[in-house]
């Protein structure tokens, strides 16, 4: 026991720097979820973000803008330490879940990755049917009888807003679905395991509007049971459907604050030059 | 600017689509060349006898070649074994987790020099350090060197198969909380289709062989009955039958040919039909 331990502690430890600094404080919201503290990152010998300070705040959600390249994407690929599949990816500083480190290696990636859920901006259904496909994470996570997994399955599919359209096919393959079908399935599978945050990456930019829109509803009512971090490019997605908001441009946060505050009255020019449309 | 000439290409076009055409017609033609000959040279050979009754003695007429059928069928379904897993899991390595590790590099490298080794290299190998020291030819030295035939082309579709699968499907099974070894059972899953060609395709081509079992299993005129004995095979019968003297055995090895040039295309097409109906992951 204790070797396959320390054996994953080393492999986990491979990109992450220890951390052993005092429980940080907010600095941004009040009562975060997550605390971002000096987050640099690299790319071999490429830097992809500079210095990151950020707070999401518990049940709400917090949408990152900004051109492309700048690094939102690699920014909440942190959090979950999902960077850590690409051996040339490298993580410094804190990332802070409830006040523990999750970059330092005593964290459990697994445990992490199920109390962090993650949507991806092309829909990932496995090659197996649908049902299969949302207990995939229930299976792996959790001891459940036959009943009680169609149960979660079910109240799964029905978070996502996909239960009606695949009840009567659930033994069918997930290929079968449309785009916006397999993306919500993709969410149900991911809300299965009953994450604590859900990071979205461009959730919908693979996928037509009126997909979108109905995606856009789920993220609003799924914001009282899940924190919710999303990375988009579209800036009136942005102002729908988020509390707070953070500008990045070349890997850097250059404003923070109330979705509403940095899209009618930004402090920063760069940040009034992007929500205007004059670059990125 | 001057326009150029119209006809001119015109022309050009014609005589290459010309030429094309010819060389594909020249293909084909000894393709079905060869199919008619094996075809009609062997149909009349091929009934029950063939596949129910072993050898009859030089001269004598009658008898079949059913040792050779199982002694053929014993020994790809064992190459398959042991050649199949192994290439399978290298194949798995190179893609998963020794891609850019040097052990990676030099493995891929391997693998390739191995594709292009001649059969009758690797039958050497096998004679010299299995048939000498157990003693005598068997089927088991006639397996293995088919198996080491299979191992590079199953590795090398492993490879690219996986290689094909998207990484965001990766990220997406990890993301979920998975070990790795469950992502590759996802990846697994999803290529089944690619990986069961390469699969059919390896056996397709180690069915044909007669170089690497010429001095492993050897062949014989009896029923296969230990693996440690030499073993009754197709293809080294067809060389010893259609060099013999006697009619009824000439007869029987085109027999044998039909049948083996009927089970490779049989694989080919059905391997052909699983990419076909493949669905993109």
């Amino acid at each position: 026991m204790n070797w396959t331990q320390s054996l994953r502690q080393r492999f986990n430890s491979r990109n992450a720097t220890r951390e052993r600094a005092e429980p940080p404080r907010p600095l941004f919201v009040p009562n975060p979820k997550i605390m971002v503290r000096n987050l640099n990152f690299y790319y071999g010998d490429f830097q992809a973000l500079y210095d990151n300070n950020l707070d999401i705040a518990a049940h709400k959600v917090t949408a990152i803008i900004g051109p492309s390249g700048c690094g939102k994407s690699t920014h909440i690929r942190v959090y979950n330490r999902i960077f850590e599949l690409y051996r040339d990816q490298r993580a410094e500083g804190a990332v802070y879940l409830d006040g523990v480190n999750i970059l330092s290696p005593e964290v459990d990636v697994i445990e992490l990755r199920r109390r962090i859920g993650m949507i991806f901006q092309k829909p990932t259904p496995f090659p197996m049917s649908i049902f299969d496909n949302v207990a995939y994470g229930l299976r792996l996570h959790y001891r459940l009888s036959k009943s009680e997994l169609e149960d979660r399955v079910r109240a799964a599919l029905e978070a996502a807003a996909l239960w009606d359209e695949v009840k009567d096919k659930l033994h069918q393959s997930a290929y079968a679905l449309s785009g916006g079908q397999q993306q919500r399935l993709v969410i149900a599978r991911a809300l299965a395991v009953e994450p604590e945050v859900l990071l979205m990456d461009e959730p919908t930019s693979a996928i037509d509007p009126v997909a979108t829109a109905r995606i856009e509803d789920l993220v609003e009512s799924l914001k009282e049971r899940y924190t919710i971090v999303i990375v988009t490019h579209n800036m009136q997605q942005a102002a729908r459907i988020s509390d707070y908001t953070a500008f990045f441009y070349n890997g850097r946060i250059v404003e923070f604050g109330p979705t509403e505050q940095i899209f009618t009255n930004p402090k920063n020019k760069q940040t009034e030059a992007y929500i205007t449309g004059r670059f990125g | 600017m001057r326009l150029k000439s119209h006809r001119r290409r015109l022309w050009i076009d014609r005589l290459v689509r010309l030429f094309a055409g010819f060389s594909a017609v020249v293909g084909i033609f000894f393709l079905l060349w060869i199919l008619w000959t094996v075809v009609s040279r062997g149909a009349a050979a091929l009934n029950l006898t063939f596949f129910l009754k072993g050898p009859a003695p030089p001269g004598v007429p009658g008898g079949g070649l059913g040792n050779a059928v199982l002694g053929t069928l014993i020994l790809t379904l064992l190459a398959t074994l042991f050649g199949v897993p192994l290439g399978l899991l290298a194949g798995i390595f190179l893609s998963e987790f020794g891609r850019h590790h040097p052990i990676g590099g030099a493995l891929r490298f391997v693998v390739n020099v191995l594709m292009g080794v001649p059969s009758i290299i690797v039958g050497l190998f096998v004679w010299a350090w299995l048939v000498v020291p157990l003693g005598g030819f068997s089927g088991l030295a006639g397996a293995v060197a088919l198996a080491v035939l299979m191992v590079p082309v199953v590795v090398r579709t492993t490879e690219d198969m996986l290689r094909l699968m998207p990484d965001t499907l990766r990220e997406s099974v990890l993301a979920l909380g998975a070990p790795r070894w469950r992502m590759v059972a996802i990846l697994l899953r999803g290529a089944r289709t690619g990986l069961l060609t390469g699969v059919l395709l390896a056996v397709a081509r180690i069915s044909g062989e007669t170089a690497p079992l010429l001095f492993t299993a050897l062949n014989s005129p009896y029923w296969p009955r230990s693996l440690l004995k030499p073993m009754a095979n197709l293809t080294v019968t067809i060389y010893n039958y259609a060099l013999s003297p006697y009619p009824n055995w000439q007869q029987l090895a085109w027999g044998a040919s039909l049948l083996i040039t009927l089970s490779v295309l049989a694989l080919t097409l059905v391997s052909r039909i699983f990419l076909g109906g493949r669905k993109a992951p």
